[in-house]
């Protein structure tokens, strides 16, 4: 499938690249409804394969690229099972939601993340599943996620940490704070730094630069850069679904879903 | 290096330009998220536009319930 338009995404191949576009109100908050279509994305291809070079993965919600998981369906999901439901319940989203992210990290093409806003929690972890990040200066990248008493759950801890140093993982998970993106690419997170509204336009030309290159030696040199860290993953999956059982997170999201302050986005 | 009032200056004329109001109709004191009737994404858009404009790096947490240009000023003059 050359072209999509669903409901929270869309994508388009032109020129030896496919541009997979988010587009789903407010912020691109990653729920089943844009899960499913990212699970189309990635059925796509094998058939994309032959002709793709490069994939450019933005967003065109003002906010930012995403806001993360979609909290609200999250919470109403959650709320509606047993406790001992809630934890199954959110293993099925995670193994889905992994087995996504894995398909474009390991994507037979080289994947770029243009950003700009937010780009915080699975969004973030959407992000660090491509092999480059390109950011404009607006940007901002947070794992919010222990305020709400979990960990990030679509992959976060371990690609930050097979990119950059413990650290830089350290700081932001311990502190919930946004990271700019002059930070980001001083710490190594960005491939290159874009003026304002100038990501997307950036990503393309890096792309125009990617296609020249010879298809299987750049195939190689991905194979052989970024392995997965696969056992790493799943130890994430298993460690969120204890942390989410407990009736404090639901407690957490429940705050957060009720809050109509000027703030929720913010580390409390 | 910028006095706080330099610093408190920059911030009110940034924060004026960015929500298109005219230069001088904010005050140190004014709560910027009555005045500008702000949320936390357009908050964080702001910080990031005083980041980027004093060079410094400003935790959110370290802004969490400021909500005066006054104190904020503050803040960046502390990393400055």
């Amino acid at each position: 499938m050359k072209s999509f338009k669903g409901q929270t995404l869309a994508w388009e191949f032109r020129d030896a690249s496919i541009e997979l576009t988010l587009d789903h109100a407010p912020a691109n908050e990653i729920g089943t409804a844009m899960l499913a279509e990212l699970e189309k994305f990635v059925a796509a291809f094998p058939a994309l394969q032959a002709e793709t070079a490069v994939c450019i993965i933005s967003s065109v919600r003002k906010p930012g690229f995403s806001a993360g998981a979609d909290l609200r369906e999250l919470y109403r999901g959650a709320a509606a099972l047993s406790e001992k439901e809630r934890a199954s319940g959110v293993r099925v989203f995670l193994e889905r939601i992994h087995a996504v992210l894995n398909a474009i990290d390991a994507a037979p093409f080289v994947t770029i993340a243009a950003v700009h806003g937010v780009c915080f929690g699975g969004g973030f972890e959407l992000a660090l599943a491509c092999d480059m990040i390109i950011a404009d200066k607006m940007a901002r990248f947070a794992f919010p996620e222990l305020r709400l008493g979990l960990i990030p759950g679509f992959g976060g801890i371990p690609r930050l940490k097979r990119d950059l140093g413990n650290a830089v993982v350290r700081d932001l998970l311990f502190t919930g704070r946004t990271m700019n993106a002059a930070r980001a690419h001083a710490v190594g997170l960005l491939a290159q730094l874009a003026g304002e509204g100038e990501a997307l336009r950036i990503a393309r030309s890096t792309a125009a630069q990617i296609v020249k290159f010879d298809a299987a030696a750049r195939m190689a040199a991905k194979q052989f850069i970024k392995l997965i860290p696969r056992e790493e993953l799943q130890r994430e999956i298993n460690l969120f679904c204890e942390l989410f059982a407990r009736p404090a997170v639901m407690a957490a999201l429940k705050k957060f879903v009720e809050d109509t302050g000027p703030m929720p986005y913010l580390p409390k | 290096m910028r006095t706080l009032a330099e610093t408190t200056q920059e911030v009110l004329s940034l924060a004026a330009k960015h929500f298109q109001l005219p230069a001088g109709s904010l005050a140190p004191e004014d709560d910027f998220f009555k005045k500008l009737g702000i949320d936390s994404l357009q908050t964080l858009e702001m910080l990031s536009r005083l980041e980027n404009h004093f060079g410094i790096e400003l935790p959110d947490y370290e802004v969490q319930g400021v909500s005066d240009f006054k104190t904020l000023a503050e803040r960046i003059q502390s990393r400055l």
